[in-house]
């Protein structure tokens, strides 16, 4: 007895000394259900633990088969999966075609108010799954949507054993790499090695390589940097420049940084008519020349230069270079040119009086832009476009709100006149955006829920937007959203300032890593990530 | 001790006078930014070095110290007038009017302020100038800050209203005015002076948080609040210069309290 328990003792010394993955959530999981995932805490769970027909890789960002062998997507709508041979979930039972039906009609189903739901349900009419027999099954919509297939990247397979245990995640069988094996509310997330995951390397070897994954439940940014100085953590996604920098000084090679991410900085001026604003104010906003020569007067280079520390660049347009198909490479940076926007506003009937500019009435050009209070970067931003626009005359008074009280003026009182917002586009294809773009959509932000277009140049952004969405043809739906990116930059219903790098803080320790520009940055290829053997430094 | 309380006064008249001459002393205005310099250490262009954005930190500190320590006693006084009113009223008359005043003062420290800064917010116009922010700001202070120090004038009210030379006043005929002028009032002087000194660097800091709402001193105008809001920023690698506002701080209430009588804080 007394053999077994130092047997046992022996066994469990060993398994404490190997080496866990370490990274932080910024908050507790709301769900370990897969299908009602809405936040970054629950997103990253899914993400580790989940199986989902196609995966976009992040680095590539190109569509690859996972739980799916093959797929095959027709003009009319539908999309045929032939599933993978011999993948099992990690307590052992085998995927089925009706795994994949039961998960997919739990999604679609209204009921479930599943978030990954939502953007399958566009058009109308219902959504229909079937299975085929064997290890096939269809989907078939209603009217085709373009690039649809990237929908399937936020789907994890489940199946009603599984949900069904989700309350319970220790026993919830999964498809992913990784299982939860202890959640301490408040303390951490404990993920093990699935001992059923379906892939292998290059030469044979069972993934992932990582035997366990330990999430620290933490919202403190500083004390995570510390953590991560200090060898506790590997991981650090989503870094701010200053925090980055501080790391680059302290550990150089830990100091990730993707290039330009998806995360943008921008400003727009409240249109909308029914806005409580003097109308004079209005008659400015909705001026192309003005607010173009805003634009021509912030420097851009500057705010990435002082706020982010030099880990930003100056926008382009509203899609981000890192977004490498849509992004319209013909658009040329914005010039700074303080004179150039007093000659664009005099042509107008602005002028200088004294270091005040007047507009043809003789009222001084004055107004606000609000902005998330707490957001330092930010802030720092609107200190800087008030001396940039102080000398052309205009006064720019900072007002900093809390974030509800900032979404309530934005979106329901319109009590506003210019805002200064960050926006990261999660999704790559631009019918995911449709939702902005359409003059008539909730989320349109200089000017939601029209009924008809105000303008002739949203008509146009309308007519493009819904064009591209219904056409098939990769090349096509490109030149219809590169016009919408000229006419956006044309326009300037929104001031595009700065594209943010994406940093990350990744432990020399950790092989295979390759930060992606899109979440999640550093482990999107978790199951091939590994720990260097401390003197050998071999690779896998 | 008296030496000691003449060079606190010297110092306090010191820093008070430089904020009142920041105009003159400063060597660049506060909102100038020198972008290239952005984040610099302290050197002979720029005393205590630079800001984030580049704007001069020592220029800044004069201006702010011109702003708090002309404001934040404002606000004090403000409330602390307010206390006195309410708090030596409720403790004289008793009765009724007590109860009514003391339910009233219960309300103000019961109340979710946050909500109704948030509901001020909302009904203040958005483009309101720096200096009418500074005004709106203190003003707020100063009316939300008078129910703790009035509970306390009502207590010392109360006990100083049962001393014998009240006792012996009112007895002689004594009117109740004169007898709260010439009895009550210069026995609760030194209790309110005490609530007033406690009340300054409180409102500093107040002022700070109420830039979370939108209503603290609005950018570019810089406050001890707002330079002390941006010390939450500061690396730990950062120089200590940084840190001069703080010092200064802590230099003013030192002071503060050397040249209030002892007596009168213990008290």
């Amino acid at each position: 007895m007394r053999r077994v328990c130092i047997l046992l003792a022996l066994l469990a010394a060993a398994g404490a000394s190997a080496r866990e993955l370490r990274f932080c959530l910024r908050a507790d999981p709301k769900t370990f259900n897969p299908l009602e995932v809405s936040e970054e805490p629950d997103e990253i769970i899914r993400y580790l633990t989940g199986g989902v027909l196609i995966r976009m890789n992040r680095l590539t960002q190109q569509l690859e088969g996972e739980l799916a062998e093959s797929w095959k997507v027709s003009a009319t709508g539908r999309v045929d999966f032939k599933l993978r041979p011999g993948v099992r979930f990690s307590d052992g039972a085998p995927l089925t075609a009706d795994d994949v039906v039961f998960t997919l009609r739990t999604l679609l189903d209204p009921a479930s108010h599943s978030p990954a739901g939502d953007p399958f349900r566009v058009g109308k009419g219902t959504v229909t799954v079937s299975a085929l027999g064997g290890s096939k099954v269809a989907v078939v919509f209603p009217t085709p949507i373009a690039g649809v297939e990237r929908l399937f990247d936020q789907v994890v397979i489940s199946n009603a054993r599984a949900l069904e245990k989700s309350t319970r995640p220790a026993e919830m069988p999964v498809l992913g790499p990784y299982r939860v094996a202890e959640y301490r509310a408040g303390s951490y997330v404990l993920l093990g090695r699935n001992p059923f995951y379906w892939k292998k390397d290059g030469k044979g070897r069972q993934l992932p390589y990582i035997d366990a994954i330990r999430l620290p439940i933490q919202q403190n940014r500083d004390l995570e940097l510390l953590r991560f100085i200090g060898g506790d953590l590997d991981l650090i996604n989503k870094m701010d420049a200053d925090s980055f920098n501080r790391l680059a000084a302290k550990q150089p090679a830990a100091a990730r940084n993707a290039g330009r991410s998806l995360e943008s900085e921008q400003m727009w001026f409240n249109q909308v008519a029914r806005a409580p604003m003097a109308a004079y104010k209005k008659e400015w906003f909705t001026s192309r020349e003005f607010r173009r020569a805003v634009s021509l007067a912030i420097n851009r280079a500057d705010i990435a230069r002082v706020v982010f520390k030099g880990r930003a660049a100056p926008a382009l347009g509203p899609v981000s270079p890192a977004n490498k198909f849509w992004f319209n490479a013909a658009l040329k940076p914005e010039a700074y040119d303080p004179a150039a926007a007093l000659d664009a506003l005099a042509r107008i009937g602005f002028h200088l009086d004294g270091a005040a500019l007047r507009d043809r009435r003789g009222k001084a050009v004055e107004f606000s832009v609000i902005t998330n209070s707490g957001n330092k970067a930010r802030e720092r931003i609107a200190s800087m476009m008030q001396q940039d626009l102080a000398r052309i005359g205009i006064r720019l008074n900072v007002v900093t709100l809390d974030f509800a009280s900032l979404i309530e003026r934005m979106t329901r009182t319109f009590d506003y006149e210019s805002c200064l917002l960050g926006l990261v586009n999660v999704d790559l294809d631009p019918s995911a955006q449709m939702n902005i773009w359409l003059s008539s959509a909730a989320n349109h932000p200089w000017n939601p829920g029209q009924p008809t277009p105000e303008t002739a140049w949203e008509a146009e952004i309308d007519r493009l937007m819904r064009a591209q969405a219904r056409e098939a043809s990769p090349g096509r739906r490109k030149t219809a959203f590169d016009r919408v990116q000229e006419i956006v930059r044309d326009q300037a219903p929104v001031l595009y300032l700065v594209d943010k790098d994406s940093l990350s803080a990744i432990s020399e320790s950790l092989g295979n890593v390759s930060p992606a520009v899109l979440d999640p940055q550093t482990f999107w290829n978790i199951e091939r990530l590994y720990f260097r053997a401390p003197a050998s430094g071999s690779g896998r | 001790m008296k030496s000691l309380r003449r060079t606190a006064l010297v110092l306090l008249a010191a820093i008070y006078l430089a904020g009142l001459s920041a105009a003159w002393l400063a060597p660049a205005g506060y909102a100038n930014q020198f972008r290239e310099s952005a984040g610099a250490p302290p050197s002979r262009a720029f005393l205590l070095g630079t800001d984030d954005l580049g704007r001069d930190s020592f220029s800044r500190l004069l201006y702010g110290s011109r702003l708090s320590l002309t404001l934040a006693p404002a606000a004090a006084l403000l409330a602390t007038l307010i206390a006195a009113l309410v708090g030596i009223t409720a403790g004289y008359a008793g009765g009724w009017i007590e109860i009514c005043l003391m339910r009233v003062t219960d309300l103000f420290l019961s109340i979710p302020w946050l909500f109704l800064l948030l509901i001020v917010r909302a009904f203040l116009p958005l483009n309101v100038r720096p200096l009418e922010s500074v005004a709106i700001t203190f003003c707020l202070l100063g009316l939300l800050g008078w129910a703790g120090p009035a509970r306390v004038l009502r207590s010392a009210t109360h006990e100083l209203k049962t001393e014998d030379y009240m006792v012996q006043a009112r007895a002689r005929g004594c009117r109740p005015l004169r007898l709260m002028l010439k009895h009550l009032l210069p026995n609760l002087e030194p209790i309110a002076a005490a609530q007033f000194w406690i009340s300054v660097p409180i409102f500093i800091l107040s002022e700070a948080n109420l830039g979370f709402l939108g209503l603290g001193v609005a950018e570019p105008l810089p406050s001890w609040g707002n330079l002390l809001g941006g010390l939450q920023s500061m690396d730990a690698q950062s120089g200590p210069w940084r840190l001069a506002p703080l010092a200064l701080l802590i230099v003013v209430m030192t002071c503060f309290h050397l040249v209030v009588p002892e007596e009168n804080l213990s008290k």
